[in-house]
């Protein structure tokens, strides 16, 4: 199932649409929410590891580990959390997307990218 | 050819790129000039969005800090950059299906509010000046160490460039230049990284050659001697850091939630036809400023590295030849105090050298006997990274003025043409504001960029994530939390670093943070503040709830072409 796209009047930023997804039932829009959710918690999970723990918290420690000419911690600090930053954010677009269809809330069928 | 005149080469034929766009991507319409349209592509608007980000901090002084800090330092590579994962995963997609044209048009509806609007006018304005005002004062500098012309006349000349294609062009030029000025000032930043990563390790890749064995027999690698060469001369090591745990965490926190809040960065995911499309472009834009922040580190450490051998207890008349090029600057400098006529670096009294942290990204070609137009390349990096946010920048305060205190608020029966005549009036008084900064920077103008991530981090950010993740917060929740983080922030900040900067050392700090890391603290005193004040007043009315359910769904947001 599939929603008609809606085109909202982003001409005129007073106008609110109040039907703007009466297809959708609110369970499944509840449902989805969910899910988006818990999604949201496991990446936020890794994002905070990497960053706050690996980098910050626990990077004395991990020091003692040696990861390609590396101090495990320091490169952490100075490497490996960006790319994990950068892999958690096209994780999440593809993850999400799938949850969408799921739950025929995504947007594929709308106006193409250019 | 001299590399003066491959200088003035470089620079003037980027310009003259930028207002080539600038006049082919006019800005016909309010929505052109705010949100380009809304049709940019997720890859286009990802490089526009890491040329708005990337600053003349980020290219011309990141790498320097890193250099001195050692691993302190990694708190704007993980603030600068762990930003953007909240950005794209709390964020912008929200705001994309929310389908408006500015942050404080999210914040004024969604709380229902003419005075929250207002406030987080405020904020923008605030956080954005504060931002500009360096950026100016970048293009400036770039200019005097350049091209030999003094900092104002330096000043004036990136002023009437920028003019050129914001005034004009509005988002839509700004978004097409800063796709080109990403392509310069990567280039820029990269060819100098690798070729003085050979030059160290033998390792074309910064980031693998920061890891690898110094090429010169000793068998240590980079950072291990690094480490053993600096604490010979008195310095901390390098790869160990001296400030306390919380104070990294909190300054770390601040900078990510900050950048999270920034509305200039926010702004850029309004552009995008698709809700899909604002995630895509958020990863995008990342791995753009990746490639530059993954290399920053790696610069940092060979420059140090290679500063420390060249220059340390060599006699003047053997000082290579970017140390004396650079010494008419004033960023370096030698000063023979035991009259040996050997230049001593260490951390003691006994210091003969004096080094600025910005010649480790300008000096850098020379560093790496690079030819004279990789020279002229970098000028023109930096001056493209300065341009490219200060234009960002001018917009989200052009358009907070024209559309929300404007349209929004004074004047709300103002026709579509006057509110783009008002914003490119607007766009046109804030571009000279800025260059007066940039000219007569006030004293503490330097000091207080870094703090505009505190105040983006205890105002606006919450704010906005409330509005989305919670039905309950109200408008008097949300004005409330506002104003009591940014007020806090301000307040604990003046008061170290203007009113009382004697005290301003870790035993006075409120729990050991540092003013640079106390947005953090006022981000979780506004989210409390939110969510208290809402618990006693009464839930938002029910249009603003759907509201809410509304832009939780992603489908629905396609924007109608008008061409």
């Amino acid at each position: 199932m599939s929603v008609q796209p809606q085109h909202h009047a982003s001409e005129n930023p007073s106008v609110h649409d109040h039907n703007d997804h009466k297809t959708l039932s609110e369970q499944n829009a509840a449902d989805y929410w969910q899910a988006n959710l818990r999604l949201l918690a496991k990446l936020l999970m890794v994002w905070f590891a990497v960053s706050f723990g690996c980098a910050i918290l626990l990077v004395d420690w991990l020091d003692q580990f040696t990861f390609f000419g590396f101090k495990l911690g320091f490169w952490f600090a100075q490497q490996g959390a960006i790319y994990v930053f950068v892999a958690l954010i096209f994780i999440y677009a593809w993850r999400i997307q799938v949850i969408e269809r799921q739950f025929g809330v995504d947007d594929d069928a709308e106006e193409d990218s250019l | 050819m001299s590399t003066q005149l491959l200088t003035y080469l470089f620079v003037g034929a980027s310009f003259a790129l930028y207002i080539g766009i600038a006049v082919w991507s006019r800005a016909g319409s309010t929505k052109d000039f705010y949100v380009a349209g809304g049709g940019v592509h997720p890859v286009v608007n990802g490089m526009a969005t890491a040329a708005d980000w990337m600053s003349a901090a980020s290219f011309i002084s990141m790498a320097g800090i890193i250099s001195f800090m050692g691993r302190d330092g990694s708190v704007y590579l993980l603030g600068w950059t762990g930003g953007y994962v909240l950005l794209a995963l709390l964020l912008a997609p929200y705001l994309r299906k929310f389908g408006r044209f500015t942050v404080p048009d999210f914040i004024g509806e969604r709380y229902y509010s003419k005075t929250a609007r207002l406030v987080a006018v405020i904020c923008l304005i605030f956080v954005s000046f504060t931002y500009v005002a360096g950026q100016m004062r970048g293009v400036g500098i770039v200019f005097s160490r350049f091209l030999e012309v003094d900092v104002a006349t330096g000043v004036i000349i990136g002023m009437a460039v920028v003019f050129m294609y914001a005034v004009l062009g509005g988002m839509k030029g700004i978004t097409y230049t800063q796709v080109a000025q990403y392509c310069v000032l990567i280039f820029a930043y990269m060819v100098p990284a690798v070729f003085i990563s050979i030059m160290i390790t033998g390792n074309p890749i910064p980031q693998l050659g920061f890891g690898s064995e110094v090429a010169d027999g000793s068998g240590l690698s980079v950072l291990q001697k690094l480490d053993s060469v600096l604490t010979d001369l008195g310095f901390s090591t390098y790869t160990q850091g001296s400030k306390s745990t919380m104070d990294v965490f909190a300054i770390t926190a601040a900078l990510m939630f900050g950048t999270a809040g920034l509305p200039h960065v926010l702004v850029r995911f309004f552009t995008v036809p698709k809700v899909s499309d604002a995630r895509k472009s958020a990863g995008y834009a990342l791995a753009f400023i990746a490639i530059l922040y993954t290399t920053a580190p790696a610069v940092a450490s060979f420059a140090r590295l290679n500063l420390v051998d060249t220059v340390h207890n060599t006699a003047y008349e053997q000082a290579p030849q970017w140390f004396t090029n650079w010494e008419t600057t004033g960023l370096v400098g030698w000063q023979d105090k035991n009259h040996d006529g050997l230049m001593q670096y260490s951390a003691g009294a006994d210091n003969e050298v004096k080094i600025d942290r910005d010649i480790m990204v300008l000096a850098n070609p020379e560093i790496a006997d690079l030819p004279g137009w990789v020279i002229a390349l970098v000028a023109a990096g930096g001056v493209a990274a300065a341009l490219s946010t200060a234009a960002g920048l001018l917009l989200v305060i052009s358009s907070s003025v024209s559309h929300d205190l404007l349209k929004q608020t004074l004047m709300p029966t103002i026709t579509e043409k006057q509110e783009l005549l008002f914003a490119r009036i607007a766009a046109a008084v804030a571009v000279c504001i800025a260059g007066l900064f940039g000219i007569y920077p006030p004293a503490f103008v330097a000091q207080v960029v870094a703090f505009a991530f505190g105040l983006a981090a205890a105002s606006l950010f919450p704010a906005i994530v409330l509005g989305i993740f919670s039905k309950r917060v109200n408008k008097q929740g949300a004005i409330a939390g506002m104003l009591l983080g940014l007020i806090f922030t301000f307040v604990y900040i003046l008061y170290f670093k203007f009113i009382s900067p004697e005290l301003n050392s870790a035993e006075n700090w409120l729990l050991g943070i540092s003013p640079e890391g106390i947005g953090f603290i006022g981000m979780l005193l506004n989210i409390i503040a939110a969510f208290g004040v809402s618990h006693f007043t009464a839930p938002p009315p029910i249009e603003v709830q759907d509201l809410v359910d509304d832009i939780r769904i992603p489908s629905g947001a396609a924007v109608a072409h008008s061409h």
